[in-house]
């Protein structure tokens, strides 16, 4: 039987009294972007009715998961806030809010931020950004484009998502980072005779099913089972996933690196790697040979065995698998920035995909091409037909961590400093003196020194605080939220942008800016932040909420008003702005891609033979030598051994069996649910309903020693903090490890301080302190923590039929 | 399709769900899409993941192969194949947007012939 279909349909029409737009999806609400393809029906009246997956999107073609189903409940939710508010700043905590138009609350941010900057010093103000949101990657733009202060900051302990990768792919591979080829880049998909669909994909560290983490839409890993791809996972927590894999590594949380080790012990001496790669492109295989071999810092397959907990006929087994599988790809995710050894175990793992040869070929991993330097590129097309490319021997003579970070070589000069605010002022960014690379590479203070700047005052106050689309207090996007807490009410003055009044701004804003959907602005979606080489999409405005506004708009208002020279006079609209800075990766400007709605952007593949990594044009990688730098120049610059090691977890049990023993359990967060992205959709109950409650995992062994059964609420401590959740009696956790929800606040809570949505009642991130971090400044110990489990009498049950009282009426 | 849905009933007749559970991912997008096309409050469905596991399925190794963990949609008494939908010569909504592509909407006979073709298959027919 055939169906009908809306393939081929334009951008926007007419379907049985219904205008229908079709987009590319993203945030808010927040998601890794991928750009699933979206329809929005809008009624007669204006409203969106109902949506529905865009057969026309390459990757997604019709697919959705639950959190887009549910946009009319996001979006006419009864609990979002449509229109500016402002509460007198001792009022913080209590519901004291007082609409406001926008006129007044640009006039009142102007009256402030000139004071601040005039009276202080624009450094004495900060702009807080969290994860998977449009307004968390304009958060530097905000802070130095608009504010004129360089300290923009993600508040995570050791930027404890991304950045340990993100900082060992602009160290050790020179490139973006690399992710799985799952062919979305090319036209016709797993079609295209150019794609090679990949022999084995390792899934490391990551559940990219409901996760769909940095832009890997997450169901192509079955896509690609279905076509013949074998599955490796290595996680200490079995899943759907792993539970269709040929192999599972259940590696002790945190030991990441030591397995990345041995992988990389097994591939070299037993000959599995690709000479012909090493020889050409790579830099100082014999000292990573040797280190990797070193009898105390090098890591055998045995030595892992007994440091990780696996098996050593198992490390063998998938080691080989993957080395002689061509091509083979790995998705490696989260674990390796949630602990303190990451940046090494990033090393390794992009040694791992450099010496098999598996670096930008079809089927393995994927990387973006960088821009080219000014001039470059008419060079390149006159010499086009045949000319020989320079291979580089060297760096760059610009700032290659500005352009691997930020996809542009811009205009940054080490006397403008980041966005022209000039270097004096760059160099006061709050951590820079101890953690350059990290400042330097996102262009953002260290979390960790920031929030002792919010408590101490050193070394300097921070007085102004700008809260841009996060909800930093709920347990994810910082470690120690009650300190958080404490430090933001230090702040003389803090503003917020967001769609629902969060707890972070209910305990500590004083000026609340609402801002819009996915479905109220015409924006751009950049497919892995435009990391890899897959689509730019569309994101087409179908409807009008209340009085939001999209944070580009908010960036472009304020910007004028403020006089910020890289944007005032430049631009009117946020979608101008948008248009200038994402839609030009497409090659046109917002309005021809919102016609086409979606735009592959080709793989290109071995773009390292074509000098398409540089923006010199010079073959191979952005890096000192020019090479994928298995020795690492820039590690070692840093003060950093050149050449990855393992270091133990700080709080494992084995580290310190003393603390071991009053903290006996495992603490590991972060594990994705499909109903909520983050500490999103608490408050909408189609959604709420898939996972009413905080759980934490424990396996039934552990549950019966400490007298808890399935259903109970416990609640876990240790030294820094505490939470309660219910307990899921489940062997998917081993014996001795428990797994911890996060994100959770209870929008159907007290709202007023000091209940704030009972942020503090489930909060896993007070269990987990602050300056954990690397050498380097990276990653945090949210996956490797430990605590005690106490069982609770007490039943904190959510109550749906009152969460769908009171947020199941829409407001339309 | 006029004559199989009968008119001005919700109602079909001779048709069916197939559902690979080798595949199903559990995500429970059918279960959302459902409540979202019939306006179904919380605590009503049209569409149930059930939840066949995680058991070990023995006690001398934990890696997930070792683990029966299956997710199997069921179409519940509310279930009607998205009637409307099919009139207007679309796949019912839990088919449309399956994030696994594991589900199809057809004939009972059409789908039997599919049934063959793979283990870990199982078909539903929600209406008689």
């Amino acid at each position: 039987m055939e169906y009908k279909n809306d393939l081929g349909k334009p951008w926007r029409y007419e379907e049985d009294g219904f205008t229908v737009t079709r987009t590319s999806m993203w945030s808010p609400p927040g998601c890794h972007p991928v750009g699933c393809g979206l329809k929005l029906y809008v009624d007669k009246e204006g409203k969106l009715d109902h949506v529905e997956g865009d057969e026309n999107n390459p990757i997604t073609k019709g697919r959705l998961c639950v959190r887009c189903l549910a946009l009319p409940d996001y979006v006419y939710n009864p609990s979002r806030v449509l229109y500016p508010m402002k509460r007198d700043p001792k009022d913080r905590g209590k519901d004291a809010w007082e609409r406001i138009s926008w006129d007044e609350a640009y006039a009142i941010i102007k009256e402030k931020r000139d004071y601040f900057a005039q009276t202080y010093g624009p450094e004495c103000m900060a702009v807080f950004s969290g994860t998977g949101r449009s307004g968390g990657i304009m958060c530097q733009e905000m802070a130095q484009k608009v504010l004129g202060t360089p300290n923009a900051c993600y508040t995570q302990s050791g930027f404890a998502c991304y950045q340990p990768r993100s900082a060992a792919c602009s160290c050790v591979l020179g490139a973006y980072y690399p992710e799985i080829d799952y062919a979305g880049g090319l036209e016709g998909g797993y079609d295209n005779p150019e794609y090679v669909v990949p022999e084995v994909i390792v899934v490391w560290g990551k559940e990219p099913l409901p996760s769909n983490g940095d832009g890997l839409f997450g169901h192509v890993v079955l896509d690609l089972m279905k076509k013949g791809a074998k599955l490796i996972s290595v996680d200490p927590r079995v899943n759907w996933l792993t539970t269709r894999s040929e192999i599972q590594l259940r590696v002790r949380p945190g030991t990441d690196a030591a397995l990345a080790m041995a992988w990389c012990y097994i591939i070299i001496n037993e000959d599995l790697y690709d000479h012909d790669f090493v020889d050409q492109w790579c830099y100082g295989f014999e000292e990573f040979k040797n280190r990797i071999n070193d009898p105390e810092k090098g890591i055998t397959p045995e030595k892992a065995a007994e440091i990780c907990d696996v098996d050593v006929a198992k490390i063998y087994a998938a080691a080989r698998m993957y080395g002689k599988a061509k091509p083979a790809t790995i998705a490696w995710g989260l674990a390796f920035d949630q602990n303190q050894n990451g940046n090494q175990a990033g090393h390794a793992m992009l040694a791992i995909m450099a010496i098999t040869g598996n670096v930008d070929v079809p089927g393995g991993q994927i990387i973006g091409e960088v821009p080219a330097d000014m001039g470059m590129e008419s060079e390149m097309a006159a010499g086009a037909g045949g000319a020989q490319i320079e291979k580089a021997d060297g760096a760059w003579e610009g700032d290659s961590t500005d352009v691997i970070s930020f996809g542009g070589i811009g205009d940054e000069t080490a006397q403008g400093g980041w966005e022209g605010i000039g270097e004096e002022l760059t160099q006061k960014t709050i951590g820079m003196d101890q953690y350059p690379l990290y400042c330097n590479n996102i262009r953002m203070a260290h979390a960790d020194m920031m929030l002792d700047a919010l408590l101490t005052g050193e070394p300097y106050k921070v007085r102004m605080g700008w809260i841009q689309s996060t909800n930093l207090l709920s347990p994810t996007c910082c470690a120690e939220p009650s300190k958080w807490y404490q430090g933001l009410l230090g702040l003389e003055f803090c503003i917020a942008t967001d769609v629902f009044l969060t707890p972070s701004i209910q305990g500590c804003a004083d000026l609340f800016l609402p801002i819009q959907s996915c479905a109220e602005k015409d924006d751009v979606n950049m497919t892995h932040y435009a990391g890899s080489p897959v689509m730019v999409g569309a994101i087409n405005k179908a409807i009008d909420v209340g009085e939001a506004k999209s944070d580009a708009q908010i960036l472009v208002d304020l910007g004028n008003i403020l006089g910020s020279p890289r944007i005032a006079g430049r631009y009117t609209t946020g979608a101008e702005y948008t248009s200038d800075n994402r839609a030009v990766i497409a090659g046109m400007d917002i309005r021809a891609l919102g016609d086409v709605v979606y735009y592959q952007r080709g793989c290109n593949y071995r773009k390292y033979e074509k000098g398409l990594l540089r923006p010199d044009r010079k073959a191979g990688f952005l890096t000192n030598t020019g090479r994928v730098e298995l020795y690492s120049t820039a590690f070692e610059a840093n003060g950093e051994d050149p050449l990855p090691y393992y270091s133990e977890p700080a709080f494992s049990p084995r580290k310190d069996p003393v603390r071991g023993e009053k903290y006996p359990f495992i603490l590991t967060t972060g594990a994705r649910t499909y109903a909520f992205f983050h500490s999103e959709h608490r408050q909408i109950p189609r959604l709420r309903e898939l996972n009413p409650n905080p759980l934490l995992e424990i396996n039934p062994e552990d549950a019966r020693k400490i007298g808890v059964t399935d259903g109970q609420w416990v609640e876990i401590a240790n030294e820094f903090g505490k939470a309660k959740f219910k307990a899921r009696v489940s062997p998917i956790v081993r014996a001795g490890t428990v797994h911890a929800q996060h994100g959770w606040w209870f929008p159907e809570q007290e709202g007023e301080a000091p209940n704030l949505f009972g942020v503090w009642q489930s909060n896993c991130n007070d269990l987990v302190p602050n300056h954990y971090n690397s050498k380097l400044g990276y990653g945090a110990p949210h996956k490797c923590m430990s605590c005690t489990i106490r069982p609770l009498n007490e039943n904190l049950d959510a109550d749906m039929s009152m969460i769908w009282e009171k947020f199941g009426k829409l407001v339309k | 399709m006029g004559e199989i849905w009968k008119v001005g009933e919700i109602m079909a007749v001779g048709y069916g769900l197939l559902i690979d559970y080798e595949f199903c991912s559990g995500c429970q997008t059918c279960e959302v899409a459902c409540k979202e096309e019939h306006d179904l409050p919380v605590g009503k469905w049209g569409i149930r993941v059930l939840d066949d596991g995680p058991w070990q399925k023995n006690d001398v190794d934990d890696e997930g192969k070792n683990f029966n963990w299956n997710k199997i949609p069921v179409p519940t008494d509310l279930c009607d194949l998205c009637a409307d939908r099919v009139k207007a010569g679309k796949d019912p909504s839990c088919v449309h947007h399956c994030q696994a592509f594991v589900m199809k909407f057809g004939t009972i006979e059409e789908l039997a012939a599919e049934l063959t073709k793979k283990p870990k298959q199982v078909l539903w027919v929600p209406r008689g």
